[in-house]
């Protein structure tokens, strides 16, 4: 009696995969030189894809894969942008350094928030988090300081005096408005790369495995001894610091705050859960084809509202 | 007494706040619908009023009476013919629809309206304010909470008391039993939605006398 | 001339199919009862006779009249009431108002008013102000049927009444019964114990995956024919 024994091998680096790398690469070389390549114009609108899409991945590692449907991340944004703020007119403190004080300050901003929140069930827990983020505004509306209701600018020598700008004046001989939007453009790809590969990394953990558990069938994560609870606070408070520290990265680009619009509900929240949606919820791929397909359609429907231009 | 009158005006700008999120909060009790574009409805609201005044020549109040019944049929068609399909398990669609709907109004207001601030003037009573012993207090934002403390107590009778605030409750608890009532689950949010819009209303008419209002002021 | 027919009514809830043309008829007055083991199709044929589920137009009929693709709230309005599978009161509800919810969709006169259901289950007029979910299985299940009651209706579909109730607490609802019958409306219960279901009704169905495989006069059903159709042991025999 012969009998065939199927042999499988199991190859995660394959000649695909290689070559994808090799594109990935390429790709983030070509990006990272955009500034010398390309006009000020597209390298400010690259900037916003970026940031969309760090937002978007966010709102994605949340709701695709805790479960967790937040319409309140403009609560993290809004508050790293005053953050940022706070410590660059208060304090002067470097407004890059000022954006991961940001980043930290918004995970302080999310503990408790947590704690209010967590307690809350599936809308609940969305109308929750948008509550949140309506009080935190309010709050800092009430701060004169930084120009109460209305709002405040970043001083110009701040922008101007920012680490590395100096550097890129005298190395690339731009001028400094330039160098400003090319260090902001640089940032926001780090927190782009940083952003994926923190996600990717951490799907691919057994915290991973753990989280993806909880998403598909909580009760049965539980019974099998999954945390559902820890991991799900884990996430939460990780894409607050990654959520604040991008909202003190746009506004040091845009240099302007006010309190509606650091804290638009459509702007962070709306436009990135649409970005997630038409791109593919519960994929790391998802949030890239979205964002991509959202720019072309801002490009060739260019709607008036929502100001986030 | 600066302090006591610090605590008059919060507690009296409460009362707008208050009619703002009475609205919402009718409408995600009843069906847990997240609306992402409550206030964009407000300005609409808002914008119906100021048209009805400068075109019409009416008094704000009047304008806002007959603004309420309009705002019901937009709220009730809105419902029953858009959100109600939305309505499942799963709350993504709801809170996509209704950002949509968001921009919708939106672009459709700067279309019509332009960027441009606007206010509704509501003569005399703005400036009028009245004498509480240690601190004054306007006659308008008397009014605002006023208005919202008696919208409360109306849309707690309502829900308490009534035939249809059962069937509100009923629904919300459980729309498939409550078919065998002889509920019609796509009705009663209809109606719901309807009423918010008449809240919604209300608050439009302090918001637009109390302060200027533009195309895009609806989210914050 | 029957009240209520269903005629080759067939259900499904996706691709599975959980009726194969069931025909019943229930005649004006009379008190029938549907038998059958778990997962047979008793709840979904009260189901599609009550609009929950939507069927083909002629596969119910009701006085003659195709009712299978209308909604809940319309076949309410035309008289037929259900008194749901697990009692499903509305946790938001006060007993009283869980009673008087059940005209909503239909207010016609008749014996069945708020005092009428509280001297049939006294201990209700006690709780009327309770949370309805705050009393035990049995008054909550006094409730489910008071409020299929306060509609008035011709034909009241009961399903499963007894559903984990102690056998005491089922002969006290069971008590109710005769009350109901005098009033000259049809009845449809839906039950799992067999004895019981014999003694209230005139007529029995009993079903098995999906399809009626025995009906008869309570009276003239023996209890191996009964068993039979219930566990389908002749067919098992055979495998
Ligand atoms: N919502 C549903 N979705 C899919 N299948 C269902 C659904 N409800 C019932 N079924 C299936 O239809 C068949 C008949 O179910 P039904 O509830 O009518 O049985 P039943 O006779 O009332 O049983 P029981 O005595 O346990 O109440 C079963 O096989 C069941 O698994
Ligand atoms: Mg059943």
């Amino acid at each position: 009696m012969t009998m065939a024994i199927p042999s499988f091998t199991v190859e995660t680096r394959t000649r695909a995969s290689m070559l994808t790398a090799i594109a990935v690469i390429a790709l983030l070389l070509l990006a990272f030189a955009a500034p010398f390549i390309v006009s000020r114009g597209v390298i400010q609108d690259l900037f916003f894809i970026l940031t969309m899409l760090v937002l978007a991945q966010n709102w994605n590692l949340l709701a695709g894969y805790a479960g967790l449907i937040s319409v309140g991340q403009q609560a993290f944004v809004g508050f790293g942008a005053y953050t940022m703020f706070g410590a660059v007119i208060l304090f002067g403190v470097d407004p890059v350094v000022a954006i991961l004080i940001a980043g930290l300050f918004s995970v302080a901003l999310a503990i408790p928030t947590a704690f209010f929140t967590f307690r809350l069930y599936g809308p609940y827990f969305a109308i929750g988090t948008w509550v949140v983020a309506e009080v935190v505004r309010l709050l800092l509306a009430q701060w004169k300081a930084l120009g109460g209701g209305t709002g405040t600018s970043l001083p110009r020598e701040a922008t101007r005096e920012m680490i590395g700008v100096n550097m890129m004046r005298d190395f690339f001989g731009m001028k400094a408005s330039e160098a400003g939007d090319a260090l902001t453009y640089w940032l926001a790809l780090i927190l782009v790369v940083a952003t994926v590969g923190f996600i990717y990394g951490l799907l691919r953990s057994k915290q991973g495995l753990g989280l993806a558990a909880v998403r598909d069938n909580e009760q049965a994560a539980r019974a099998v001894g999954v945390d559902a609870r820890r991991m799900k606070t884990l996430v939460y408070l990780a894409t607050a610091f990654i959520t604040g520290t991008c909202g003190a990265l746009i506004y040091v680009q845009k240099a302007r705050i006010s309190p509606d619009a650091a804290f638009s509900v459509t702007d962070w929240t709306a436009y990135v859960i649409f970005i997630v949606v038409i791109g593919g919820i519960g994929t790391i791929e998802g949030p890239i084809l979205g964002v991509i397909i959202f720019s072309c359609c801002r490009t060739c429907w260019p709607i008036s509202a929502p100001g986030i231009c | 007494m600066n302090w006591l009158d610090t605590i008059l005006q919060g507690v009296l700008l409460g009362g707008l706040y208050a009619l703002f999120a009475a609205g919402l909060s009718l409408v995600f009790g009843i069906m847990r619908l997240v609306n992402l574009a409550h206030g964009d409805m407000i300005v609409l609201a808002a914008f119906l009023i100021l048209v009805l005044v400068t075109t019409l020549g009416l008094n704000p109040f009047i304008a806002a009476l007959i603004a309420m019944p309009l705002m019901f049929a937009i709220g009730w068609a809105l419902q029953y013919f858009l959100l109600n399909r939305t309505l499942g398990k799963d709350i993504l669609p709801p809170l996509l629809v209704t950002f949509g709907l968001s921009i919708v109004i939106q672009n459709g207001l700067l279309e019509s309206f332009s960027a441009d601030s606007r206010r509704v003037f509501a003569g005399s009573l703005e400036s009028a304010s009245v004498n509480l012993g240690p601190v004054t207090a306007g006659i308008m934002p008397l009014m605002t909470f006023f208005s919202a403390v008696t919208v409360i107590v109306c849309l707690n009778q309502l829900i308490y008391r009534t035939s249809v605030g059962r069937a509100f409750r009923a629904t919300s608890d459980d729309p498939v039993t409550a078919g065998l009532m002889g509920i019609r689950p796509q009705r009663i949010f209809a109606m719901a939605t309807g009423l918010a819009m008449v809240v919604v209303t209300i608050a439009a008419l302090y918001l637009g006398t109390r302060a200027n209002f533009d195309p895009t002021s609806g989210p914050s | 001339m029957a009240l209520l027919e269903t005629r080759g009514l067939t259900a499904a809830y996706g691709d599975f199919q959980a009726l194969f043309g069931v025909d019943i008829t229930v005649g004006a007055g009379e008190t029938i009862a549907i038998i059958g083991a778990n997962g047979a199709g008793k709840t979904t044929l009260m189901r599609s006779i009550s609009g929950v589920l939507a069927n083909a137009p002629a596969s119910i009929l009701y006085r003659d009249e195709p009712i299978g693709a209308l909604l809940a709230p319309d076949i309410l309005s035309r008289g037929i009431a259900m008194v749901p599978e697990g009692r499903k009161l509305f946790p938001s509800l006060s007993v009283e108002e869980n009673l008087q919810i059940g005209k909503y969709g239909r207010k016609v006169d008749g014996p069945w008013t708020l005092d009428s259901i509280f001297a049939l289950f006294p201990i209700l007029k006690e709780r009327r102000n309770n949370p309805a979910t705050a009393l035990s299985g049995g008054q909550q299940q006094m409730v489910a049927i008071g409020r299929g009651l306060m509609s008035n209706p011709e034909v009241l579909l009961c399903d499963e009444i007894s559903l984990g109730l102690a056998p005491v607490v089922v002969r006290d609802i069971y008590a109710a019964f005769p009350s109901i019958r005098e009033t000259g409306a049809s009845i449809v219960i839906v039950e799992q114990d067999i004895a019981q279901a014999l003694k209230v009704a005139d007529r029995v169905y009993c079903m098995m995956e999906g399809r009626v495989t025995l009906t008869g006069r309570s009276s003239d059903l023996s209890r191996d024919d009964i068993h039979k159709a219930y566990f389908g042991t002749e067919h098992h025999e055979l495998a």
